[in-house]
């Protein structure tokens, strides 16, 4: 059975299985945030008043953990916390009292800037690197490339983006070293951040090309005339490239982490240095808040993935009912290839092994 | 097709295991499997061999003993004291008396690298340690049980792997407070999703295979065969996947603890001394490039054995 047979209700349902994982996802992830962060040891309030030596009185703390609402049950917190995530509050931050929602929000558009330009040189160099090495007919220039992605790997990103202003900004003034006023400043950042996940893209893809490259297909296409070009960009590619969108919301996931590395090594505004200060200070409504935009980027990438794929690939079939053991979280739609082709849509497993 | 077949494509499918085959043949195969696993008698002579070999898994193993003695005992490789500092020897790049410089206040920068070893290496141990036993246990405890118990695991796995690794790590740490034991826990708690399910997906292809099946047709209870065919067959991909994890786990702690949330100021650990060096990037840069150099040779030598163990495994 193809797509093309595929009634319109069919299509509802699967739109409509995908959203409601994707919010029972977010639920879990704002319980394990919950979790991690109020019912495990910690004083907030007594850090803002100062510490253990100062000089405010115990009703005085009492009081400021009343505001915060801290002095309630945890099942009680849960819950006023959880209706005020559905209704859009996100508390308030301790440290500044402003709230979590306006801080994150005015701290997200220089991270988009940063993580757009990342993702655009992730994917452009990752990509590039996998088809480059399987394309040239040298057997040291191939072995060379591919030894690239696990140096990639290996690479504190922190330390390549202070190797990168030292290099480009003190003994080459090409770039500036930190500041966020021009598009020059944005670039040394935007490599620092693109380095793990390129590395990664380009380990996935290399895999993933050499397979599409062992497939009959290939052979057919070969026996058919095609050349070299046609055989490794037009059929060996667009199979191989398939598995790899599926890692789009890891992808998302490691550019957003990585940015408060590469906000913090290059002094710029945006949410990884929102989280690097409110993990300083234990703030910890913000750092809810920002567990809960990564999860929420996370969710809405596979979402898209999920809607998209089903296009991109004609073998899959809609179903509405989640596979034996599917994963919510996977990015894999819920493939059912027809009779006879291999399931295209990678395992979490697969992935998670070819991203190290 | 199973999933987990799908996913193992050049070890799971024994020609043998297929349905056609008879009990006989099936028996006859697990007895060559047992066989070929037991290998040879002589272990070490076998291990020289595979390292000469492999130079680039050779020259691994030889950085991370390089490593492991500097951890465990720092004064044979730097005798000098990493906190004291010869104010008039400040700022001096490397030398044969200073091979790494000195820092601002005049502190040896390779004394103080060999000596903050022990930190970093400690923690990322830790860090391995905390994911590898919860993460294979609820692998072991999911592939093994099966159904209900599966699922929620699994279900549970997957929410944490929707929070990015360093988040969560950060959100922990937040809980617990700075310092270079609550960093390593953080970070392996991090680690405990993806543990989990790669040990899953190692418990079911060994479950499934014929010398299983043949150890509990002979009539023997799931615990035992658990505990004396499931797990010695097991060690070998655990030994792999904790090499691997601790590159990761050296590479999280380090940038945990360039971010500030580690072991307080004067502590030499590898990511506060590139943090440290950050000042005087423009006039001295071996403060951050020397250390950083270290984190990233002692991360690039685990994961590469860690290849070349996997591919031996696996027969790749």
């Amino acid at each position: 059975m193809s797509s093309t047979t595929t009634s319109r209700s069919a299509i509802v349902r699967y739109v409509a299985s995908r959203l409601g994982q994707a919010l029972i996802v977010l639920w879990a992830a704002y319980t394990v945030s919950f979790i991690v962060l109020y019912a495990l040891p910690s004083d907030p309030v007594a850090l803002l008043a100062g510490g253990d030596a100062t000089d405010v009185t115990p009703e005085q703390l009492a009081d400021l953990k009343a505001q915060y609402g801290l002095d309630q049950p945890l099942v009680v917190q849960y819950l006023l916390r959880l209706g005020g995530v559905l209704t859009g509050d996100f508390g308030s931050s301790i440290a500044t009292g402003r709230p979590v929602a306006q801080v994150i929000g005015e701290a997200v558009p220089p991270t988009l800037q940063l993580a757009g330009l990342g993702f655009l040189i992730a994917v452009a160099t990752g990509a590039g690197l996998a088809v480059l090495a399987t394309y040239v007919r040298s057997r040291t220039l191939s072995t060379f490339l591919l030894g690239l992605p696990p140096l990639g790997v290996a690479i504190p990103s922190f330390w390549f983006g202070l190797m990168l202003i030292q290099w480009f900004s003190f003994q080459l003034p090409l770039f500036p070293a930190m500041g966020d006023k021009s598009l020059a400043s944005l670039v040394l950042p935007a490599i620092t951040l693109a380095l793990p996940t390129g590395a990664m893209i380009a380990q996935l893809l290399s895999k993933s090309l050499a397979t599409s490259l062992g497939e009959p297909y290939i052979d057919t296409a070969r026996a058919k005339g095609a050349d070299r070009r046609r055989v490794h960009l037009r059929h060996a590619l667009r199979n191989a490239a398939l598995p790899a969108i599926t890692m789009t919301g890891l992808i998302i996931g490691q550019l957003l982490s990585g940015t408060v590395v590469t906000e913090t090594v290059f002094s710029r505004p945006g949410i990884g240095r929102v989280t690097a200060s409110a993990v300083q200070q234990q703030d910890i409504p913000v750092v809810q808040g920002i567990v809960l935009f990564a999860a929420a980027a996370f969710v809405l990438a596979n979402l898209a993935v999920d809607l998209v794929y089903p296009l991109l690939d004609p073998r899959i079939q809609l179903t509405a009912a989640p596979r034996r053991r599917r994963r919510a979280s996977a990015g894999s739609p819920a493939a059912t290839a027809s009779e006879g082709a291999e399931p295209a849509s990678p395992d979490i497993d697969a992935v998670l092994e070819a991203a190290r | 097709m199973s999933e987990t077949t799908a996913l193992l494509p050049d070890s799971a499918q024994h020609p043998a295991d297929g349905f056609g085959a008879t009990s006989a043949d099936r028996f006859a195969d697990a007895v060559a499997e047992r066989a070929s696993r037991s290998g040879s008698r002589t272990p070490w002579p076998r291990a020289l061999g595979w390292l000469a070999r492999r130079p680039a898994a050779a020259l691994s193993l030889l950085w991370l003993l390089v490593v492991i003695v500097a951890a465990l005992w720092p004064g044979i490789l730097a005798p000098g004291d990493p906190l004291a500092g010869v104010p008039a020897e400040n700022l001096q790049g490397p030398s044969a008396a200073h091979w790494f410089g000195t820092d601002q206040i005049g502190r040896d920068l390779y004394t103080r690298v060999v000596h903050g070893t022990s930190l970093t290496i400690s923690a990322a141990s830790i860090a391995v340690a905390v994911g590898l036993v919860a993460g294979s246990a609820l692998g072991l405890l999911s592939g093994f049980a099966g159904g209900r118990t599966d699922a929620v695991i699994m279900r549970a796995a997957d929410v944490l792997l929707a929070i990015p690794g360093l988040l969560l790590s950060l959100a922990i740490i937040t809980a617990l407070g700075f310092g270079t034991v609550n960093v390593a826990i953080a970070v392996g708690i991090a680690s405990v999703a993806s543990v989990s399910r790669i040990m899953r997906a190692e418990v079911i292809k060994v479950r499934s295979s014929a010398y299983i099946e043949a150890a509990r047709a002979s009539g023997n209870g799931w615990l035992r065969v658990l505990v004396r065919h499931v797990l010695p067959n097991s060690t070998g991909p655990v030994i792999v996947l904790g090499v691997l994890e601790f590159g990761g786990a050296i590479l999280a702690v380090s940038a945990l603890s360039f971010l500030g949330y580690g072991a307080p100021a004067p502590a030499p650990e590898w990511g506060a001394l590139v943090s440290g060096g950050r000042d005087f990037l423009r006039g001295a840069w071996w403060l951050t490039t020397l250390p950083g150099l270290t984190i990233a040779l002692t991360v690039l030598a685990a994961n590469r054995l860690a290849r070349g163990l996997d591919s031996e495994g696996t027969g790749r």
